[in-house]
């Protein structure tokens, strides 16, 4: 299955039952995959008229307590930020799906992971987080869409799956999970209902104070996230003297990278965060208490390596390796440039 | 005695939901248009009894705040996405009564998209449109509909065509399309024309409904601030400029539209949601045990868009992961697809799978002389070039490598169908690998879509290997630690 269909497949198994998205190389899939299958169980798929209404359309079905997605790549993400902003301040759980393509601008089609940072860190304006999974394999791509269905909704947060063109259009083999039939309650949303008519769904705090305590509450939430909700791999990290940092394609080829410089003695091992927000601080920070130095894989111009870096406050020399524009690392640049960080820091 | 006048049920009769320490008192000027319309929505949703199950999507101007007034569920929106998320409502809620409450900045001008594209889907929801001609949350400035020559905060002189172009008539443009199925503008500058639009709002909703589809009515409304009038005087500038731009009516009206069904959709267990998908859980079944020496096998194949290149790469991903192997596809994708040219990149292992992307493939397919050049030189040592050699007229293989030069398309016209030559290099491949078996492959040709090639394909696969076989040669793979 390819990744991109995997995701509809485990947003259906997790009981989403509305899609509204808008064509973009390379996540098409996903709205063609979800045009197929959400008739198929009573589901909504509405291709919008921009990735703004797309967006929109999710925040309103969100509204009403339903599990609801969209999907795109690099720039129609750009334009959905604003509604993610409202989703997060209005607390309206929903996954948005992010294909990373080249960029800026229209850039290219070709795989890059140039979104970090405006996914990462909340690309729209205002205090918010929006939590951030980041799989590597078509498998992880069904299932980690099934669990940010339920991060979603247990922290009442939008969710994004961070990929690139290559983990979306690659086919490999999926296990299918069971379906979830059971939602949780949803007390809050507005369901057209005598019970929910007192019911509100709203990004707007007029008084300074009520803004300030809202994002307050969304704070002490992101608190609680990043005490429970850290995901990450480890790869022959045991007794290694350096440490490999990438997450989703490039990860991959690290892990060939790491096979191949262990085969020639160098003590290297690899952590891949698997939800970039919240990021495995903890982890690397007691990693780097006894490794000389960490290597920083990624298709971008050095956005990881920020977190990194801030993970270990400098603990220990970072080095970054990075290719873009829709180029992919091999795994013998990979391996050139291990050795180079173990001639640099023998 | 019976009330003449009362406060509609569906209005709160404090405004709990306002921030502000005065609860009773709207937010809305003196003379603002505002109050008048959500009275007549208010008085409208009471008396349809529709209450309980009416969304009201409230937007980004004036009327954000109407949420304070009217004791129903409620969604605020962004600026101009009210028929955007208006829509996500209706879908997720069928049985629902959504109202999309919008002013001209936000429906004309931000949203402009979102409201015609609503209407054409024949959303069945009401959208209600108050047009003042100005901006009036910002502070006065234009409108998409401020009228030519009035003077607003950003039309100092007053507008000109010359530079904004003349004020849009929203009715007009939505009648144009084909699915609303009411619309009509109405006025709000005195008791006649407020009794019309009464009339107006209650036939929207009567047609939502009846479940017949989306209806609008538009309203011209005062804006005594907003345009520095006494509120009596604005009535009167209403009556005086902006009846005549904007004329009052019925638009559009489909007395044959037809009722949708707003029953909600069944609610699936397991086992039919699996067998919507046609999918069954667990692990696919394995056939084979992998011998422990088995390779890593990292393919290119590539050749002419048409020539069944990324469906090749997929029958034998597929056969050997049915055979228990891991295995990865990863096609060329987008323009490149389209424009004559396609390949992909296709691993088999017996352990998890590094990179999917294959810089340094152990064997290259080559269906065209152009695949040949462009990827013969990225083959490891060691490695294999296959090409067909009914295309390729003059191969510069590395000596690295060993050639298998096999005559795909011409075994494949021999056998009755040039569209087979990706069978034949299916045969060749396995035979050349060994990266999964006869029998599997056998399998899946016979699931193909098209059943007609079932035979020939089955000949060609037969075919490819024998060629193959005849060359006498094997490619290794590598064995990755």
């Amino acid at each position: 299955m390819k990744g991109n269909e995997a995701i509809v497949v485990g947003a259906i198994l997790a009981g989403c039952r509305s899609y509204f998205g808008y064509p973009i190389t390379p996540a098409s899939e996903i709205a063609e995959t979800a045009a197929l299958l959400m008739p198929k169980v009573g589901g909504t798929f509405i291709q919008a008229e921009s990735e703004i209404a797309a967006i929109n359309m999710v925040y309103g079905a969100a509204s009403c307590g339903q599990r609801t997605m969209t999907a795109s790549s690099s720039p129609g993400m750009s334009l959905k930020q604003e509604g993610i902003s409202y989703c997060a301040c209005a607390e309206l759980p929903c996954v948005v799906v992010d294909i990373m393509r080249g960029g800026p601008g229209l850039g290219n089609i070709g795989p890059e992971q140039s979104d970090y940072n405006q996914m990462v860190k909340g690309g729209g304006h205002g205090n918010y987080h929006v939590l951030c999974l980041a799989p590597n394999c078509a498998q992880e791509m069904c299932d980690l869409t099934m669990l940010a269905f339920d991060l979603a909704d247990t922290y009442r947060n939008p969710v994004a799956i961070l990929a690139d063109g290559f983990i979306g259009q690659m086919m490999e083999p999926v296990e299918i999970p069971p379906p979830v039939t059971e939602l949780p309650e949803k007390p809050w949303a507005v369901k057209g209902t005598a019970g929910t008519r007192d019911n509100l769904v709203s990004s707007i705090y007029l008084n300074h104070d009520e803004l300030e305590a809202q994002i307050h509450k969304l704070y002490a939430k992101y608190g609680e996230i990043e005490k429970s909700e850290v995901r990450f791999e480890e790869y022959r990290l045991e007794d290694c003297d350096y440490v490999a940092v990438a997450y989703g394609i490039v990860s991959r080829i690290l892990m060939t990278a790491i096979d191949e410089a262990r085969a020639a003695g160098i003590k290297i091992g690899m952590l891949r965060p698997i939800t970039l927000w919240p990021f495995p601080n903890t982890r690397l920070k007691e990693l780097s208490r006894s490794v000389k130095g960490m290597l920083v894989a990624e298709c971008s111009t050095g956005m990881l390596i920020d977190d990194v870096k801030l993970a270990i406050e400098c603990a220990v020399p970072v080095r970054l390796y990075s290719r873009v524009g829709g180029n992919i690392p091999t795994a013998t640049e990979l391996v050139n440039a291990i050795r180079q960080l173990q001639e640099e820091l023998p | 005695m019976k009330d003449v006048f009362q406060k509609p049920d569906s209005f709160f009769e404090y405004f709990t939901r306002s921030a502000g320490a005065d609860k009773e008192a709207t937010h809305y000027c003196p003379g603002c248009g505002h109050g008048n319309l959500h009275k007549l929505v208010a008085e409208a949703i009471d008396d349809l009894g529709i209450a309980d199950r009416t969304v009201f999507v409230s937007p980004v101007g004036c009327s954000v705040f109407a949420y304070y007034y009217f004791q129903v569920g409620n969604v605020q929106s962004a600026h101009g996405r009210a028929p955007a998320v208006a829509t996500g409502v209706r879908r997720a809620l069928p049985h629902s009564i959504v109202i999309s409450y919008q002013g001209d900045g936000d429906l004309a001008a931000i949203g402009a998209n979102e409201i015609l594209q609503a209407a054409n889907r024949g959303e069945l929801m009401t959208v209600i449109f108050v047009n003042n001609a100005i901006y009036g949350m910002t502070g006065g400035q234009m409108a998409p509909t401020t009228l030519i020559d009035q003077k607003t905060s950003t039309t100092p002189y007053g507008r000109k065509v010359s530079n904004e172009g003349y004020p849009i008539r929203v009715c007009e443009l939505l009648s144009s399309l084909v699915a609303p199925v009411y619309i009509e503008r109405c006025s709000l500058e005195d008791s006649k024309t407020i009794m019309k639009t009464r009339k107006a709002i209650r036939k929207a909703l009567q047609y939502q409904i009846d479940g017949k589809g989306f209806s609008f009515v538009e309203v011209l409304s005062p804006c005594p601030t907003g345009w520095e009038l006494e509120p009596m005087a604005s009535r009167e500038w209403m009556t005086k400029n902006m009846v005549s731009v904007f004329p009052p009516g019925v638009y559009k009206e489909r007395l044959d539209a037809q009722s949708q069904s707003i029953e909600a959709p069944p609610v699936l267990d397991s086992q039919q949601i699996l067998d919507a998908l046609g999918m069954s859980t667990g692990a696919s079944e394995r056939t084979k045990s992998i011998p422990p020496d088995f390779p890593t096998h990292e393919l290119i194949l590539a050749g002419f868009g048409g020539q069944g290149i990324l469906l090749l790469g997929q029958l034998l991903t597929k056969s050997s992961m049915i055979e228990g192997k891991f295995v990865s596809w990863l096609p060329s994708y987008g323009p490149e697809m389209r424009g004559g040219t396609a390949n992909c990149h296709v691993v088999v292992s017996r352990r998890r799978i590094g990179s999917p992307y294959v810089p340094r493939p152990t064997l290259l397919v080559a269906m065209n002389q152009p695949s040949l050049e462009k990827f013969a030189g990225t083959v490891r040592p060691g490695g294999m070039v296959v090409y067909d050699s009914s295309f390729v007229k003059s191969a510069t293989i590395p000596s690295h490598v060993t050639p298998a030069p096999i005559p795909f398309s011409e075994i494949a016209n021999r056998l009755g169908s040039a569209k087979s030559a990706n069978m034949v290099a299916a045969g060749a491949i396995m035979a050349l690998t060994g990266i999964t078996e006869e029998a599997t492959l056998t399998g899946l040709i016979k699931k193909l879509k098209r059943k007609d090639l079932i035979e020939t394909n089955l000949k060609a696969l037969t075919a490819g290997r024998e060629a193959a076989l005849a060359l006498g040669i094997q490619v290794a793979g590598t064995v990755i630690r």
